[in-house]
């Protein structure tokens, strides 16, 4: 198991689109991928959970990485929040 | 005659019977039916066609408004393989035994129902795309053709809403122009429109009903007006313009696309002033490659208080990213002389055009000038965002802008806010710019000439006084030498050199601006394509070598 945790800096938050790359980013691994925020936490390969946390500019999330796979997902999904939002 | 305002998408004319759009209500029956397992088979079969649909969707969209734009179709596909989605109509038709449109339609009313109670109003919007989804699913198992929109001869589509998968279904050749009750001017489908190039107006509160169905009617997308039963004065008015309007289309289409290149060879940008967001959609209809002046003051001058950064900001980023990726050059705050603001309180001056304005304005209260700097650094983030600097006559004010510019970076980098650094230009504008650009050109990105002030700072003529008109001469060898001795200093240096004023769309000097090798003409978008047709028409070389003696040139040089 592994966490990331990240402040978003994107002005929109995890609007529509970054929410559908970031799904397409997750689906990509067997690994359970959760994202939290408030400790309400989704599932990053379900599109409207994500987008059902409203994650904002200043908001910070915490993703955490279980299964075979996680040492990937966990360079992929934090590289792509890095890199967008 | 009838006439509805609304508000305009997309300026252009249209004429031709209206079609009023109704939403293929799907009547969504509950069956109940006893092979679930095959009813889920249908499901998904209808979920994969559903996929199908929205591919080629996505694909038409890139083709015609961009990537950026098309993306919400991407989006869609994965919306419609979200798990919860999915488990929740499967579960459904398990559970209770019914039809797989029952299970898509309650699924749709629950997750839309989620959306439009939460509190971000942009979430809140999402519904909408929920619905969309779902009532593509529907159309699938309803097996009925994806659209009732297809219409048998071009018409002007009146309808409700549209939904952006709804707009780029659309037959382009049979829509004259869409008008919607609803619907907001920067809505997904709004931004649509605007890049298809449809006429379009948004807010008209038409009755859906048979006293407009299929009567004839004209849409003025330029003052966002539509007539219904037009009367002979009008029908006449809109006709005339409609024909302008092709011929300025006619144009645009042997001109469209092509580079600004002349015969031997020399390129040159061809971008577009603004002075307000409405030019926005000019500016693309044109062809422009770029927005060369985006007088910023519109945003001072239209408030009765200083401008948020917010505010600012949601500006910049609009116009950045309507823009795609193209330059865009931001002209900071240029107030004072024949622009005056009341809550600046500047003092009132003896020679104004002398006086305290733009740069200095900035320089003296570098907190006004923080506020467009932070919004400009945000906005950058999101386009080809380039700042201008009006006014400038020494070194000293370029130092202390960079200062500011940096103290305003500083700020963002530590606050976390994301930014980009945009590039750097400067306004030629001061006899005293010109006589030192050497040195200037050292420090900026680029150059752009302001022939306006340039003419009446050099030739000693106040531009606002009628009487002096006769000495008003842009045409003088001063302001010409002035404009080449410029270019040459800019390319010395390895930078770009424009111009920007007015002298920039005066089509008797295109050809002596491409001989001096002027690297980029910024004027309205209505010139573009006008000055396009004589770039490319022209060989600069040769018409630099039959220049004659006693033109704007030193004699030494000829």
């Amino acid at each position: 198991m592994k966490e990331f945790r990240y402040v978003i800096t994107d002005p929109e938050g995890i609007h529509a689109r970054p929410a559908g790359e970031l799904v397409k980013t997750a689906k990509a691994f067997s690994s359970s991928i959760k994202l939290s925020k408030d400790k309400t936490e989704a599932d990053c390969k379900k599109i409207f959970g994500i987008m059902g946390l409203a994650v904002k500019q200043g908001n910070e999330i915490i993703l955490t990485f279980d299964g075979e796979d996680e040492e990937a997902a966990y360079e992929a999904v934090s590289r792509f929040m890095k890199e967008n939002m | 005659m009838k006439v509805f305002h609304g508000k305009s998408v997309f300026s252009g004319t249209a004429i031709g019977t209206i079609r009023v759009y109704k939403k293929g209500e799907q009547q969504v029956k509950r069956i109940r039916i006893e092979d679930t397992e095959s009813e889920i088979k249908r499901y998904r079969k209808a979920t994969q066609a559903a996929q199908g649909q929205l591919k080629k969707l996505y694909e038409k969209a890139v083709k015609e408004v961009g990537e950026a734009n098309a993306a919400i179709f991407e989006i869609h596909q994965v919306m419609l393989e979200d798990g919860d989605y999915q488990d929740s109509i499967e579960n459904m038709i398990c559970t209770q035994n019914v039809n797989a449109e029952y299970a898509v339609a309650q699924t749709a009313d629950n997750f839309a129902r989620m959306f439009s109670a939460m509190e971000d109003e942009y979430m809140r919007e999402r519904a909408a795309d929920v619905k969309d989804i779902s009532e593509r699913l529907l159309t699938v198992l309803h097996g009925v053709d994806e659209t009732n929109m297809h219409t048998a001869s071009p018409a002007i589509i009146v309808a409700d809403d549209l939904a952006p998968s709804e707009t780029v279904q659309l037959n382009k050749d049979m829509v004259l122009s869409f008008v919607t009750v609803h619907g907001s001017l920067n809505s997904h489908t709004a931004i649509l429109a605007r890049t298809m190039g449809i006429p379009a107006l948004v807010c008209a509160p038409l009755p859906l009903d048979e006293t407009i169905d299929g009567k004839y009617a004209a849409v003025d997308g330029t003052n966002g007006v539509i007539y219904v039963d037009p009367d002979k004065e009008t029908l006449e008015r809109m006709r005339k313009k409609k024909e302008e309007e092709k011929k300025r289309a006619e144009l645009l289409l042997t001109l469209k696309g092509k580079e600004n290149i002349t015969l031997d060879g020399h390129k040159i940008m061809l971008y577009a002033n603004i002075g307000s967001m409405k030019d926005l959609a000019a500016v693309l209809e044109n062809d422009a490659g770029g927005i060369g002046l985006f007088r910023s003051e519109f945003i001072y001058l239209e408030n009765d208080r200083f401008p948020t950064e917010e505010e600012q900001f949601a500006i910049y980023r609009f116009v950045a990213q309507t823009m795609a990726g193209k330059r865009v050059i931001i002209r900071t705050l240029d107030i004072g002389a024949d622009k005056s603001c009341d809550y600046f309180q500047l003092e009132k001056e003896e020679n104004p055009a002398m006086g305290l304005r733009a740069i200095r304005i900035c320089l003296t209260r570098p907190e006004i000038f923080k506020t467009q700097l932070r919004a400009l650094y945000r906005a950058s983030a999101f386009g080809k965002i380039a700042i201008m600097y009006p006014m400038i006559t020494s070194l000293e004010e370029i130092r202390k802008i960079k200062e500011i510019a940096a103290q305003v970076k500083d700020e963002l980098e530590s606050q976390g806010i994301r930014y980009n650094e945009p590039e750097q230009g400067i306004m030629i504008e001061t006899p005293a710019a010109v006589m030192i650009s050497d040195l200037l050109a050292e420090e900026v990105d680029f150059f752009s000439i302001g022939t306006n002030d340039l003419t009446q700072y050099t030739l000693a003529v106040d531009r606002q006084n009628m009487a002096l008109d006769e000495f008003y001469d842009p045409h003088h060898p001063a302001v010409l030498r002035m404009i080449s001795m410029v270019v040459d200093h800019a390319h010395k240096a390895g930078i770009w050199a424009g111009i920007c004023g007015e002298l920039g769309s005066d089509t008797s000097l295109t050809k002596e601006f491409l001989a001096m090798g002027v690297d980029e003409l910024s004027v309205s978008p209505g010139s573009i394509l006008p000055i396009r047709q004589i770039v490319l028409q022209t060989d600069a070389g040769a018409y630099r070598a039959g220049l004659e003696a006693g033109c704007y040139r030193n004699k030494d040089t000829q």
